[in-house]
């Protein structure tokens, strides 16, 4: 607002041409404010640390923090790295398999009265109360938390591809019926992209849960060694009394899971942005 | 189309034993009461719906399994029913493309035809860009982008404003008389039903049945001097006096 009235001040034509603070202001007060809440939070961090001398093993500043970060690096990357892997490839599955599932329970009712009782039990079922089942019958600990991010991560997209393959709009339907379009036409040209938004919000929800998944089953499974990941490197952590170290590693995790939201969330504006509702800005 | 005829009963008693012919490069308008079955029997025209008794006769010879011309109908729906993420010219090139030609050897013919609904400055837009009148140009643009015989529509313009109403019905009148190509118009609006046909088919409901069928052939070129002239106003209320006796036939309570 100041800068509005500063410019009708000084050239007195303010409608002339847009500043920088009016084209981009909003933008960068969407990046700032959250930004400087988030600076806020860490310096009250780091002000009771040092106001109560808080023992570090108990709470340790952002300070501490920073350091274990670059000084444990060494043995956090490769745990990061571990369950980056394992997040991406069980939510590359759950793709595939939701998908394909989905697809092949809407062709008819029959498979979809067979198939759907099964995903639910698998979905309602606490995960970590499968995960020490499926470490006995998998050959290393990897594939048994593959299998319990997969788990998790399948159900929200299988469900919501299979809403969106059913929600196709009927008179849609009718003139690919009207055209003599096969059943695979109508799939490829109608169906999929009909069921992109419906998709795209499976992606986010089991981008997210993949990583929680992967996370609890370690936990669960306790892994150890040089394939752990993180959540192996948090309770050793713990258990040594290192705190930093652990919160440096929760920090890892958060910033994984922020990536994994940005990815999600872009991949979906990638596709929708140019037609769908819900990537367009209201203008009136 | 030379001679279709279908005769046709429903259980459920959305038409009983309704039977009509339409000839060849007619501009025949369904008019009705809501609930007369005039949707109904557009739709079972084109094979979208279930058949209880009856049948439905084309003198076309490839008839495809599902008992309609292949190819040689066209529809277009009460919405728009495009697809939101196709541009305007992917949804015009859909039926041609669910024929399997490809994109590069139809590109100028549906360039011509969205020349003649006036959109050939849209064809990369998308649809949530239209206005509603531009979207259904499109519809029409694809339902003629197969070149029919026979166009059927479902009140195509019965959402639109009257002003865009009018535009559309000269598009139509102007494209059927282009093209040769036979028209069944459903709609519930008397004026436009007298504006645009050269036939009429009112029908009554319970049971869905034709209640009175009369050519409506006019000497004077229809445009905006019609739509002022005794000639059309006479044939209004000859169509309203027609739905009155249908309305009245079933119960009178519309």
């Amino acid at each position: 607002m100041s800068d509005k009235v500063s410019a009708i001040e000084h050239d007195g034509s303010a409608y002339a041409r847009p500043g920088f603070w009016s084209r981009h202001g909003e933008t960068i007060l969407k990046i700032l404010i959250p930004a400087a809440v988030l600076a806020l939070l860490v310096g009250i961090w780091q002000a009771i640390v040092v106001i109560y001398q808080t023992p570090h093993y108990i709470l340790p500043g952002p300070l501490l923090v920073l350091e274990a970060f670059f000084e444990d690096w060494g043995t956090l990357a490769p745990a990061l790295w571990v369950t980056t892997k394992i997040t991406f490839i069980s939510l590359g599955l759950a793709l595939v398999g939701g998908v394909g599932i989905a697809v092949i329970m809407v062709q008819s009712r029959w498979i979809e009265t067979a198939l759907y009782p099964i995903t639910v039990i698998l979905q309602v079922t606490p995960i970590v109360a499968i995960a020490p089942l499926i470490l006995i019958y998998t050959p290393t600990t990897q594939i048994a938390l593959l299998i319990c991010a997969f788990l998790v991560a399948f159900f929200p997209i299988l469900s919501n591809m299979a809403q969106g393959l059913k929600s196709v709009d009927h008179n849609l339907l009718n003139l690919f019926e009207l055209y003599g379009a096969s059943r695979w036409q109508t799939l490829i040209h109608l169906k999929l992209p009909a069921s992109m938004p419906y998709f795209m919000t499976g992606l986010r929800i089991g981008g997210g849960l993949a990583l929680i998944a992967a996370v609890v089953a370690e936990f669960a499974a306790g892994s150890a060694g040089a394939g752990s990941g993180l959540a192996f490197r948090l309770l050793e952590s713990q258990y040594r009394l290192n705190i930093p170290r652990l919160f440096a590693a929760l920090f890892m995790l958060a910033c994984l899971g922020v990536a994994i939201f940005a990815l999600t969330s872009f991949i979906s504006w990638l596709f929708l942005h140019r037609w769908h509702e819900s990537s367009l800005k209201r203008e009136n | 189309m030379e001679h279709v005829t279908k005769i046709f009963s429903n259980g459920t008693v959305a038409l009983n034993d309704m039977s009509l012919t339409v000839r060849q490069g007619e501009f025949v308008s369904l008019l009705g009461p809501s609930g007369c079955g005039k949707s109904t029997a557009l739709r079972i025209i084109a094979a979208l719906g279930d058949v209880t008794r009856g049948a439905i006769d084309w003198p076309s010879s490839r008839i495809s399994a599902k008992g309609r011309p292949e190819g040689d109908i066209s529809f277009v729906f009460q919405e728009p029913t495009l697809m939101p993420w196709a541009t305007v010219f992917g949804n015009v090139y859909l039926p041609l493309k669910l024929r399997g030609q490809s994109q590069s050897g139809v590109r100028d013919q549906i360039m011509e035809i969205l020349r003649t609904v006036g959109l050939q400055d849209f064809a990369n837009a998308y649809p949530r860009e239209l206005s509603g009148g531009m979207k259904m140009r499109v519809s029409i643009a694809r339902a003629l982008v197969t070149k029919p015989k026979l166009l059927l529509m479902d009140e195509p313009f019965a959402a639109l404003d009257e002003i865009t109403r009018q535009r559309l019905n000269d598009d139509v009148l102007r494209l059927w008389h282009e093209t040769g190509i036979t028209v069944v118009f459903v709609t519930h609006s008397v004026f436009e039903s007298a504006y645009l046909s050269n036939r009429i088919v009112v029908m009554r409901a319970r049971p869905g049945q034709v209640f009175d069928d009369f050519a409506l052939d006019t000497s004077q070129i229809r445009d905006e001097d019609y739509r002022s002239s005794d000639e059309y106003h006479q044939a209004c209320a000859k169509v309203s006096h027609a739905l009155q006796g249908a309305i009245h036939a079933a119960g009178g309570e519309h």
